[in-house]
């Protein structure tokens, strides 16, 4: 297996070549603000006075990376968490959205998933209907979820993280549905020499089986729980959020504003996908044969 | 006179296939005593694996009676009548070796202190008693083997069902493990049903031999062991031994010629 030093170098080149792009982008796309304005106030602009202003707007259409980060660091560290100016305080609110609707998706997908593996009429009858939720744009109907559930007194936090149980439930389905489906026949008939019982070949056999294909749906999922969580938040209204956060930032033209929601949204999705690639490993090495790869080491 | 653990009459088995009927087995007559070592030979197809699957009620005869213990195959396998070993080890990968050979034990119920003691005792008798908390993969495939003949004798069932046990395995490890076994079944005095491909293997460990061949699949010929039960390797360059093995070769040539 490479090392994590091994992984550094490629990945901190690409981060470099990115960065580059983008403040090349930034004085392209930002440059003839510049030059209009200098041609209104008559004044000949050099090019590294361009160059430079390019970086300094106040509202950029392509905003800098250290104006991004700046914003960061004064919405975050530098404003109490109180404050509805704090994105730590709205990413709380996305956040547990989020967390909200990833339980749930997940309790919902894998009772779905036990119900196809166990259930001819359900494999036929669910699944079909399982995959076609996925192809009705999540934008043209969270508006009306939000609105069916408010009419009937759900408000606030729930009718968000039904978005993003929406969201997130499919593909642990899928990859549950694959993971129980997955002991070999051999295995299967070990099980029925024993004259194990239903729930013995469940819990003994499909349960552990489908552990790596889980953690695998687990991190597809609270990636999509988040973009749910923050769907949910553009059509409705919603004062708070990241989404909410982006939403306002686009109405008043404050691109920096939405960058920064937007990066924020990144390190947190980052972050929940590294906590669920952590659990996955600590369950898979309890298990004693995988890394988080769901490859087994070098058997030597 | 000694027990018939197993008794097959008129058995067949087809397997209905897009391309037409498989006759898996044709009229299998055969009986099997108590502590007998039986062996299972003939090419692919013929019927071999699927008679023993036959008695273990993982498939289900078209025709024929079939009798385990004097009862169904179906009520023999509830009642737990029967070890199975596969060709591959087949042990759960997410389990030690130990909790592997536990695994029956936990389903039929057996308390904490049993399954431990049985464990234990198993592994001995296999001599992977140092591999106990190794998990599958860290054991070469002859030891997989052996720890997968461990679980399937955990339990204490009075019948051994193998198949192609050692099929995958290099010729010195499967001479050991035929040794082992061999002494294993003296020790134990269960009755084992053995598949296997080799004519070597079946009769070094045989009491008796069962010759099998395809299309559709029928015994050819039963052959009673004139060898004694204890059974150096090198009896395998004896007299007798070349002569039973000249017999068994005979019988495959047989029923290669039906298909004409």
């Amino acid at each position: 297996m490479m090392g994590k030093n091994g992984k550094l170098i490629p990945i901190l080149t690409v981060l470099a070549v990115i960065v580059a792009i983008w403040y090349v982008c930034v004085v392209w796309l930002n440059a003839p603000f510049e030059y209009d304005q200098a041609q209104r106030n008559d004044i000949e602009l050099t090019f590294g006075e361009m160059v430079s202003n390019t970086m300094a707007q106040k509202r950029p259409v392509l905003p800098a990376v250290h104006q991004v980060f700046e914003e960061i660091w004064n919405t975050t560290v530098l404003k109490k968490v109180t404050s509805k100016r704090s994105l730590i305080y709205h990413a709380w609110i996305t956040l547990s959205v989020t967390l909200l609707g990833f339980v749930m998706g997940g309790i919902l997908g894998i009772l779905l998933s036990v119900g196809i593996v166990h259930n001819k009429a359900m494999d036929k009858s669910v699944m079909p209907w399982v995959i076609t939720s996925q192809t009705i744009p999540i934008l043209a109907i969270a508006p009306m979820i939000i609105v069916v559930l408010n009419a009937i007194g759900f408000s606030g936090l729930i009718p968000k993280a039904f978005i993003a149980t929406y969201l997130s439930f499919f593909p642990i389905v899928v990859g549950m549905v694959k993971g129980l489906r997955s002991p070999d026949q051999a295995q299967l008939d070990l099980m029925r020499t024993y004259n194990a019982s239903k729930s013995q070949l469940f819990w003994k056999l499909r349960w552990p089986s489908s552990m790596p294909y889980l953690f695998t749906s687990l991190k597809v999922a609270v990636a999509a729980a988040l973009v749910g969580a923050i769907v949910a938040e553009l059509p409705t209204g919603a004062v708070a959020g990241l989404g909410a956060r982006m939403l306002a930032g686009s109405y008043y033209g404050q691109t920096i504003q939405i960058w920064s929601a937007l990066f924020v949204a990144a390190i947190v999705a980052a972050g929940l996908v590294i906590i669920v690639g952590i659990l996955h490993n600590y369950v898979l090495g309890r298990m004693g044969q995988l890394d988080g790869q769901g490859t087994r080491e070098a058997d030597a | 006179m000694s027990e018939i653990v197993i008794s097959a009459k008129k058995l067949s088995l087809v397997f209905p296939t897009p391309d037409g009927d498989v006759h898996a087995l044709s009229d299998v007559d055969l009986e099997i005593n108590k502590g007998d070592f039986v062996s299972f030979i003939g090419p692919s197809g013929c019927g071999k694996t699927t008679f023993l699957r036959t008695i273990a009620d993982l498939e289900l005869p078209t025709s024929g009676e079939l009798q385990v213990n004097g009862v169904s195959a179906a009520e023999a396998r509830k009642a737990r009548a029967y070890g199975y070993v596969f060709q591959h080890a087949s042990l759960y990968p997410w389990r030690t070796i130990e909790s592997n050979i536990a695994l029956p034990l936990e389903i039929m119920g057996f308390s904490k202190a049993e399954q431990k003691q049985r464990v234990k005792q198993v592994l001995e008798l296999v001599s992977l008693d140092d591999f106990a908390k190794k998990y599958p993969w860290q054991l070469s495939g002859g030891m997989q083997q052996r720890a997968s003949i461990a679980r399937s004798l955990a339990f204490d069932a009075d019948l051994l069902l193998m198949d192609e046990p050692f099929g995958a395995l290099d010729e010195i490890v499967r001479d050991h493990l035929n040794q082992q076994l061999l002494e294993l079944w003296a020790r134990t005095n269960k009755t084992i049903c053995f598949v296997t491909h080799s004519i070597n293997e079946a009769v070094y460990l045989s009491t008796k031999i069962v010759v099998m061949s395809p299309r559709p699949g029928r015994v050819i010929d039963v052959i009673t062991s004139t060898l004694p039960k204890d059974r150096p390797l090198d009896i395998r360059e004896s007299d007798e031994f070349r002569d039973i093995a000249h017999r068994v070769r005979e019988g495959l040539r047989a029923g290669q010629s039906y298909d004409g």
